[in-house]
Order: structure tokens, then C-alpha cells, then sequence
């Protein structure tokens, strides 16, 4: 059982071109910016968005492919859809709403209506079921989003930004009710979301994408520790770089050349921890291989770290604690010299 | 709050401009024969002519709304060559003498008429002077303001709801039928009242294509408009029941329709 999927298409400014494999029992997060396309190849999947060429298959089965014109429409696919905003039908009570798709499979209203109030009692809201969506708080519209794609038990589970719309305080504990309802749920899950913190609680697989185009896609281990684009390094607060290695140096696209213990050869990315980055007033004397100078440019409080951006011949992300800060007396615009180890940078094939 | 002082040069032709409407409102208040009343409300020609006008106008607006609602939902959602065209042709009502639209009816649907003739010598049908020919110079007149309005619904809902619908595997009649329309219940409701309203008020086309045959054709404003020769106080009492019921209207839409200040 698996969810493949081939699309192409343009759509205003995106210019989308993505294979989306999911495999039995994962769970797989669309993770990048917003724009990046991740909806439209959502609601393409589910056939409401056309596409130039490409297909989408479950389980074996073509639901659409602009090769042999084949498409099943969206009301005919297995599919339960949590949107992001809901759109819970605001005229119809939970319970209705929830029945929606039971009854539009042709199930009794009696029958649609039982199986209905079974699944709020699933998802804790047992005593809703005359309320309409617009007496429930976000995070009970949530779960009743949750229940009406799920209620009448589809083979794919598509969820747009599943908790987007929900306050900070709320969204940790929706999060994880979801993660248990998306454990117990026995089918194909692809999540949609912008943030890392919800893509690595909820999946096993992260598939990154940016402007349409796929980065990077593994594990969430895999993909924190061997970023592969900017949007990627920036969520993981590390500093990436580009360029050719040549045994234990790394030539930037600058010109500029950066000592790495590991590189060997090749087109290569190279990762230094913010953490590995020294900052000092004057030109450091001992082992480090990489100094250089540069300024100031912003420095920011970040809990109990200071982070400080370096604009140099390679601009870089410093992490001070604050009472470093207030001994090197730095302030923005400050001339400061950086160092970093050569065994401090991370190297792997681009 | 401190308001703003308004300037006397708006104040001045402000007032004269409600005046102008209040005035003669008032002038039918005050020189309606309150005492004649009941008899002019009661007597048989009256009641005959509200009963009519009342059966003519729901029709109207029924016949309006099956067939309105299809064709804003076209012009809302349908891109095709034309399309402009065609719904300007369609509201042309509302602005076109009424009774020029009764003569355009004649035209078509009269016993010489383009489709009359053959409907009349194929089918024996004929609309003219007749009270299906009330319904039919009534819908002419007043489906525009239906259509115009139930597609302004169309176009402002959040079509998500319905992708969410097809989501959950709703056919596109359940998609209609259980979101669509309840979605824009009230721009339905807006327009058919608007729509109603329009069509108890017809006249001139009315008078133009159905004629003037009390108990058949003859409506509440036809009434009015003869009794202004005969009785001109029971038209004065009839009038200020035309008023009231508009008044009625008006009110009860403010909120939905004309956007509450």
C-alpha cells in the first residue's frame, strides 16, 4: 500500500515539479516556506488542482495520469482532507459535519449519525455533537476537522498545516493528540506544514521543497544534520555554505578557502555550528585554521545564548554566551575578528 | 463621542432631498379616507385584485428562482465567450421601461409572436391576457434583482467549502444542494424578497402584455391605477397597502442587504 505521486504544473507564480512517494506505515511531512508549493501539490493529489503532466497512484491504482487521461474525481478518491482553516461547514452542527462524508457515501442518516458520535467520542468531544463549529475553541475544530476526514475511513490521509491555525498554548497539546490519532490511523498520512518543530514531532520522513522543486528529503535526523539549502540550515540555526573541496580545504564560490578537517573532493556543502565559532577583538593567536574579520552586523538575544551575525569575506552566525558578549563589550557595527577549527566543519557531498 | 458639525451646504440640500420622499408619504397618510377603509380594503374587486397579486408575485419569484439561481450560478463560475453580453441582456429589466418589456413579450410570446404563433398553433397556448401572463411580464421584470443578487453570493463564498464537500466524497448535486446554498441562504433570501417585491409592484408591463381583466390580470397597482379614476379614495387606501407591505420589506432587509451602518 503507498501513495505515488509525479506532478507538474504552473500555477500563478509557482512553477511546480515534485515526486511524492509515500510508503505503508509512515508518516510524511511536506516540509518548506510559505510558496513553496506544498498546498497546491496537496490539493493536486487530492484531483482539485489540474496538472500538466504527471500522475498520482494508491495502492497501484491510477486515480489520475495525463499520460492515458485517466482521473478519478476528488468525491470519488479515498481520501479524507483536513484543510487548513477546517472549513468546518459552518451551517451544519459537529455532529452533521462530521457525518458529511458518511452520508455523501450513501450511508444511512441513522447509521451515518452513530459512526459520527462514535468519532467524537474518539477525539474527546462527546456532548459537541449539536454545537456548530463556531461555538468551539480552535483546538475542538481541529479534532473535529480531524474526525470528519477520518469518519468515513479513507486510505489517505492528507493534512494541510494541520495546526497552523491554533494559538502557541493550545498547539502543543493538539499536537500531540494529533501524533496519536495519526498512530492509530492504519493508512497513508502526508502532513503539509512550515514548521520543523511539527514536521519532526509528526513524521518519519521529511520531504523538503522550495519554489516547487524538491531539496532534500530522509528522516529527521538525516535531514537536520546534512542540510541541503539555505530554508533547511536556517531552521536548524547552523551556517551553510557551497563549494569544491580539495582534501582538507573547501574553495567557496567567493574565492574564498575554508580549512575542513574531512573534505575530500568534489562539489560539497559545509556546515559549521554557530556554536563552533569564536568571536574575538583582536587577531587570535593559537590552533584554530579558519580566521578571519569582519563586522558586527546584528546581534540577538535568543534565551540564554546571543547569536551574533558576522558580515565578513564569508558572512557566518557566531552563538556567544551573554557574559562573552559583555566582556568582548560588542556592539552592533563592532569590528571583530571569528575563528572556528578545521575540525569544527561538517562536509558532505552536495 | 464629539460629531462633527455638517456643514449647512450639505445640510440644506440633504433635507430637501429626504423631503422630496417623505412628503408625498406623508401626503398618502394624511389624505387617505380612514373612515372608508375597511369597505375599500374588503370590497370583492380589491380583495380579487390582492389575491392575484399575491399569487402572481410568489409565482413570479418562484419561477424566478428555479430558473434565476441556474443562471447566476453560469455567470458565476462558467467563463465563456459572451458571457458580459449575456448578462447585461439579462438585467436589461431592470433599467428598460416596463412598458417596453411588455411590448418585447407581445412580441415573443403573443398569439402573432415569434414563439407565440407556433405555440399558439401547436399547443393552443397562449400567454397574453391571461394570468400565466401576469407571472410571465412579473419575472421578466423582476428575476434580474434576483440574479444579479444571488450571484454576488456565489461570487463572495469561500468556494473551499466546497472542495471540502467534494473532499468528502459529495457529488456535485450534494455539493450544490448542501453547501452551496446553504452557504448563500441569505443573498437567496435577499434576492427573492427583492424579486417579490418587484413583482407585486409590476405594472407597466403587466398592463402592456397581460392587460387589465379584473379577477385575471388586474393586480394591486393596475387597481390602484383605475381606481384613481373611479374611487380615487379607495386607490389612495389601496396605495398605502402597496406602501406598507414595500416599508415591510425595506426594514426587514436592511441587515441582510443593505448593509447595516
Amino acid at each position: 500500500m503507498s501513495l505515488d505521486a509525479s506532478i507538474r504544473l504552473a500555477l500563478g507564480p509557482l512553477d511546480l515539479d515534485m515526486a511524492v512517494t509515500v510508503e505503508e506505515g509512515e508518516v510524511v511531512a511536506l516540509l518548506g516556506p510559505n510558496g513553496a508549493g506544498k498546498t497546491t501539490l496537496l490539493r493536486a493529489i487530492a484531483g482539485l488542482v489540474p496538472f500538466r503532466s504527471g500522475h498520482v497512484r494508491m495502492d497501484g491504482k491510477v486515480l489520475e495520469d495525463t499520460a492515458t487521461r485517466q482521473y478519478v474525481p476528488t468525491e470519488r478518491r479515498p481520501i479524507g482532507f483536513v484543510f487548513q482553516d477546517y472549513l468546518l461547514f459552518p451551517h451544519l452542527s459537529v455532529l452533521e459535519n462530521v457525518a458529511f462524508g458518511l452520508r455523501s457515501r450513501g450511508i444511512s442518516r441513522q447509521a451515518a449519525a452513530d459512526r459520527a458520535a462514535r468519532w467524537l467520542d474518539r477525539v474527546g468531544l462527546q456532548g459537541y455533537a449539536g454545537s456548530r463549529p463556531a461555538e468551539l475553541s480552535g483546538g475542538q475544530r481541529q479534532r473535529v476537522a480531524l474526525a470528519r476526514a477520518l469518519a468515513p475511513d479513507p486510505r489517505l490521509l492528507l493534512l494541510d498545516e494541520p495546526l497552523a491555525a491554533l494559538d502557541a498554548t493550545t498547539r502543543a497539546e493538539v499536537r500531540r493528540d494529533l501524533k496519536r490519532h495519526l498512530e492509530s490511523f492504519d493508512g497513508i498520512r502526508l502532513v503539509v506544514t512550515h514548521d520543523p518543530l511539527e514536521a519532526v514531532a509528526l513524521a518519519d520522513r521529511l520531504v523538503v521543497m522550495e519554489n516547487g522543486h524538491l531539496v532534500q528529503s530522509g528522516t529527521p535526523a538525516e535531514v537536520t544534520e546534512h542540510p541541503r539549502s539555505q530554508y533547511v540550515a536556517d531552521l536548524v540555526g547552523v551556517n551553510l555554505l557551497r563549494g569544491a573541496a580539495e582534501q582538507g580545504s573547501v574553495k567557496l564560490a567567493s574565492g574564498h578557502v575554508i580549512a575542513a578537517a574531512g573534505a575530500e573532493l568534489g562539489d560539497v556543502f559545509v556546515v559549521v555550528h554557530p556554536r563552533a565559532v569564536a568571536i574575538h577583538r583582536t587577531h587570535p593567536e593559537g590552533s584554530p585554521r579558519n580566521v578571519w574579520s569582519g563586522r558586527a552586523q546584528s546581534i540577538e538575544m535568543m534565551g540564554n545564548r546571543v547569536r551574533v551575525r558576522i558580515d565578513g569575506v564569508v558572512p557566518l552566525v557566531a552563538e556567544v554566551t551573554p557574559a562573552a558578549l559583555r566582556e568582548l563589550n560588542l556592539v552592533e557595527g563592532g569590528e571583530v575578528w571569528i575563528s572556528f577549527k578545521a575540525t569544527d566543519v561538517g562536509v558532505y557531498p552536495a | 463621542m464629539r460629531q462633527e458639525r455638517v456643514p449647512i451646504v450639505i445640510v440644506v440640500p440633504a433635507a430637501i432631498g429626504a423631503a422630496f420622499f417623505i412628503v408625498p408619504l406623508v401626503g398618502l397618510i394624511v389624505r387617505s379616507p380612514w373612515g372608508d377603509a375597511i369597505t375599500a380594503l374588503t370590497a370583492p374587486e380589491t380583495l380579487e385584485a390582492l389575491k392575484l397579486s399575491v399569487i402572481a408575485s410568489l409565482s413570479a419569484t418562484a419561477v424566478a428562482l428555479v430558473l434565476g439561481v441556474p443562471l447566476a450560478w453560469v455567470y458565476a463560475r462558467v467563463t465563456f465567450p459572451g458571457r458580459d453580453l449575456l448578462r447585461a441582456l439579462t438585467t436589461l429589466p431592470m433599467v428598460l421601461p416596463p412598458v417596453v418589456g411588455g411590448i418585447a413579450l407581445l412580441l415573443a410570446f403573443g398569439r402573432r409572436g415569434l414563439l407565440g404563433a407556433w405555440l399558439n398553433s401547436t399547443f393552443g397556448i397562449t400567454f397574453p391576457f391571461t394570468t400565466v401572463g401576469v407571472v410571465m411580464a412579473e419575472t421578466f421584470v423582476a428575476m434580474p434583482f434576483l440574479i444579479l443578487t444571488v450571484e454576488a453570493g456565489l461570487r463572495s463564498m469561500d468556494r473551499r467549502y466546497e472542495e471540502a464537500a467534494r473532499a468528502l466524497g459529495a457529488n456535485r448535486w450534494r455539493v450544490f444542494t448542501r453547501v452551496t446554498l446553504p452557504l448563500i441562504a441569505p443573498s437567496l433570501f435577499a434576492g427573492s424578497v427583492l424579486c417579490w417585491a418587484r413583482a407585486l409592484g409590476e405594472f407597466g408591463a403587466t398592463i402592456t402584455f397581460a392587460g387589465n381583466f379584473p379577477g385575471v390580470t388586474q393586480t394591486m397597482p393596475l387597481a390602484v391605477y383605475l381606481l384613481l379614476e373611479t374611487n380615487q379614495e379607495a386607490s389612495f387606501i389601496l396605495s398605502l397597502v402597496l406602501l406598507l407591505v414595500s416599508l415591510v420589506v425595506l426594514v426587514g432587509l436592511k441587515d441582510r442587504w443593505l448593509g447595516s451602518a
